[in-house]
């Protein structure tokens, strides 16, 4: 195996095209996951993960403009053809998806769609072997009776159990790397859980790389081994899970933090950031943050601050994409907020 | 299921003494004497012959008792006599109705089958010249009367190149074969006459195509919509994400789902067309069910316009129930509920 991380994403611009004309959905987005590494990817909605998400798979349409580089384990993603990337779909790198009911194909019993992800990698099994290698998969992600499941169609199952299918499926081809897209967001809180606990296990099992999109914080705080803030196209912090949400440097990872709600206090009011998120056709100058952000200067208006080193001997390994990242949040260097 | 089949059957009979009485009554109800075309019109001032004929067709009785009688009878499968070819309905219908039946299904077959075709490929090339052209294509198929474009394919194909036979079912030289069935190209091939097989196929071409050409502009547009609709759905792009190549997700995803919505239509358009394909039957000198009803509809035929309305009542419910169940067996959502 290459020394090459499992997968590298550097400068990442995607554009789209709109009837308003190009717009920039995301902007110099780096990244990398090592094998058997969680990534946490964290955001509002519309500020670009799940894009960026769908750009590693090669799932955009066509008219999509990706600039930058995706890399395999070394291997450039960008650029490559359809045909190529659907050979490394599912059987290499695989997804899935925020809403369990709709991504399963309802004429579709179980047992078809978990042997169609087989058989598309594997020409050679033989449809006995596929059905048994089938029914394994439903047992390892535990889900009971997986016999009767597997001659079922998706709506006969519940929201979980139709994550679990498609996990299922995702793991088929044993991945090097599973993307999960908001995988809890549309589940109850117990069964929420469960699944997290379940992609735990089987990044673990499996040693895959893991990048998990959540705008649950706990949730991420929780499984990712990194997490990185992105808000409106760009990634704004990054870094070890623990380092960054104990000692924020970002106003807007600060401001995601405060916002959670806390057991311990005693307000009656929630507390959120100011303002809402910019549309992609009125993002503001300077550091995209900077109409919300309580300690925004003149420079911050202007120039677009680079994803740079905090320098902060608290939070090594810790990068920030702000002009004032170390004094903003902390005045007294190591004396905490 | 079974017992849903069996409910709609018993359904059936109520229906079509609703639709028989509705016939009755307002073909009885019409400004028009029957007598006209029964009675020369010499005879026509002779009482005597027009009481004689009055009584020999039932038509001295009073409404209801002409209903009692008209229904009593029909209860023994008796339609009655046809004022103008002086015998049974039954036995008209009989002779004119597989005609019909072979020339709407070899329709039907082009029309459906090229209409799929043409609806897959223009949704995948959406806006691309293909789609375009389709569109085109297809508004052309749909919007051209058949009485036109049946002649100008009868002039071109038959006058101009020779390559396909003129009107009729059989080159009128020919013996016909024994009836059994009906369909010329399955009763010459069960009296083992190839030469006559083929030529009772060339016959059925052009007026086919005709008449599939307006079916196809309908289903290819049916088709075309809905896998765009289906096409957004999230399991395509789960399907992608799995793997799948561009083929297997048109097809074993996307087609499978949209067809469901036009089975509706293909059901309708054949009941439509058995007695709808008398424009197509005309140009082509059919003798279908659908120049029957015209003809009996002209000389105020009571017992031929009953029958033929039975035979288009027919057909609306049992393609209906026949859409109803492949409604069934193509979604798994509506057989379980």
């Amino acid at each position: 195996m290459s020394t090459a991380p499992l997968i590298e994403v550097i400068d990442l611009t995607i554009q789209l095209n709109t009837a308003v004309g190009m717009l920039e959905a995301v902007r110099g987005v780096n990244f990398s996951v090592a094998d058997g590494k969680t990534l946490g990817v964290v955001g509002e909605s519309g500020c670009g993960k799940s894009i960026t998400m769908l750009a590693i798979m090669g799932l955009l349409p066509p008219d999509v403009v990706i600039s930058g580089s995706i890399k395999l384990r070394g291997v450039e993603l960008v650029g490559m053809s359809q045909r190529q990337l659907a050979g490394l779909r599912g059987k290499r790198m695989a997804m899935i998806f925020q809403d369990p009911m709709t991504s399963l194909n309802p004429v579709m019993t179980v047992c078809e769609q978990i042997i169609e992800a087989i058989s598309i990698h594997d020409r050679q099994a033989s449809q006995n072997a596929k059905r048994v290698r089938a029914l394994d998969l439903l047992q390892l992600v535990a889900i009971p009776y997986p016999e009767r499941r597997l001659k079922q169609y998706p709506h006969e199952l519940s929201g979980g159990m139709r994550q679990r299918v498609m996990i299922a499926i995702a793991m088929a081809n044993d991945p090097e790397l599973l993307i999960a897209d908001e995988p809890t967001t549309a589940l109850d809180v117990t069964v929420q859980a469960q699944i997290i606990e379940l992609l735990q296990r089987l990044q673990r099992e499996r040693k895959m790389g893991l990048m998990l999109i959540s705008h649950d914080l706990g949730v991420v705080a929780g499984i990712a081994d990194e997490v990185a803030i992105m808000y409106a196209g760009r990634v704004c912090e990054k870094g070890p899970v623990e380092t960054v949400f104990d000692r924020p440097h970002h106003p807007y990872t600060f401001g995601l933090l405060e916002s959670l709600p806390k057991i311990d206090r005693t307000e009656d009011q929630l507390v959120a950031i100011p303002g809402s998120l910019p549309t992609l056709s009125m993002r503001p100058s300077g550091c995209r943050f900077h109409p919300r952000c309580n300690f925004a200067q003149a420079i911050c208006a202007e120039a677009d601050p680079a994803l740079e080193t905090v320098q902060d001997p608290l939070t090594p390994g810790v990068v920030a994409a702000c002009h004032f990242a170390e004094t903003a949040l902390y005045t007294d260097q190591g004396a905490g907020s | 299921m079974t017992r849903f089949i069996i409910r709609r059957l018993i359904s059936i009979p109520l229906l079509l003494l609703g639709i028989v009485s509705i016939a009755f009554l307002i073909s009885h109800n019409t400004q028009g004497d029957p007598l006209a075309s029964i009675v020369s019109e010499r005879q026509m001032d002779n009482p005597e012959v027009v009481a004689a004929a009055k009584a020999r067709w039932g038509l001295d009785k009073s409404l209801p008792e002409q209903y009692v009688l008209y229904l009593r009878n029909l209860i023994t499968g008796d339609l009655g006599t046809s004022f103008r070819t002086k015998q049974g309905v039954g036995k008209d219908i009989l002779e004119r109705l597989p005609a019909t039946l072979e020339l709407v299904i070899a329709a039907m077959i082009l029309g459906v089958g090229s209409g799929i075709v043409l609806g897959v490929l223009a949704a995948r090339f959406r806006n691309k010249p293909i789609d375009h052209a389709a569109r085109l294509w297809a508004l052309t198929g749909s919007s051209t009367p058949v009485f036109w474009s049946g002649l100008i394919l009868l002039y071109i194909f038959s006058v101009v190149l020779g390559w396909l036979p003129g009107p009729g079912r059989l080159d009128p030289r020919s013996v016909p074969p024994e009836f059994m069935t009906g369909f010329l190209t399955i009763d010459t091939l069960l009296a083992g006459d190839f030469a006559a097989f083929g030529d009772a196929l060339h016959h059925l071409i052009l007026p086919a195509l005709v008449l599939g050409w307006t079916v196809m502009g309908i289903v290819s547009r049916l088709v075309r919509g809905s896998m765009l609709d289906v096409l957004s759905q999230d399991y395509i792009v789960a399907a992608r994400a799995r793997g799948a190549g561009e083929l297997r997700v048109l097809l074993n995803h996307a087609l499978r789902n949209a067809l469901v919505p036009t089975l509706t239509i293909i059901g309708f358009t054949f009941a439509y067309l058995i007695t709808g394909a008398v424009l197509t039957e005309t140009i082509f000198s059919w003798p279908g069910i659908g120049s029957y009803a015209v003809e009996a509809a002209r000389n105020l035929d009571y017992p031929a316009i009953i029958g033929v309305t039975i035979v288009g009542g027919t057909a609306f419910l049992l393609s209906n129930l026949a859409t109803d169940i492949a409604y069934a067996f193509a979604d798994p959502r509506i057989r379980l509920s």
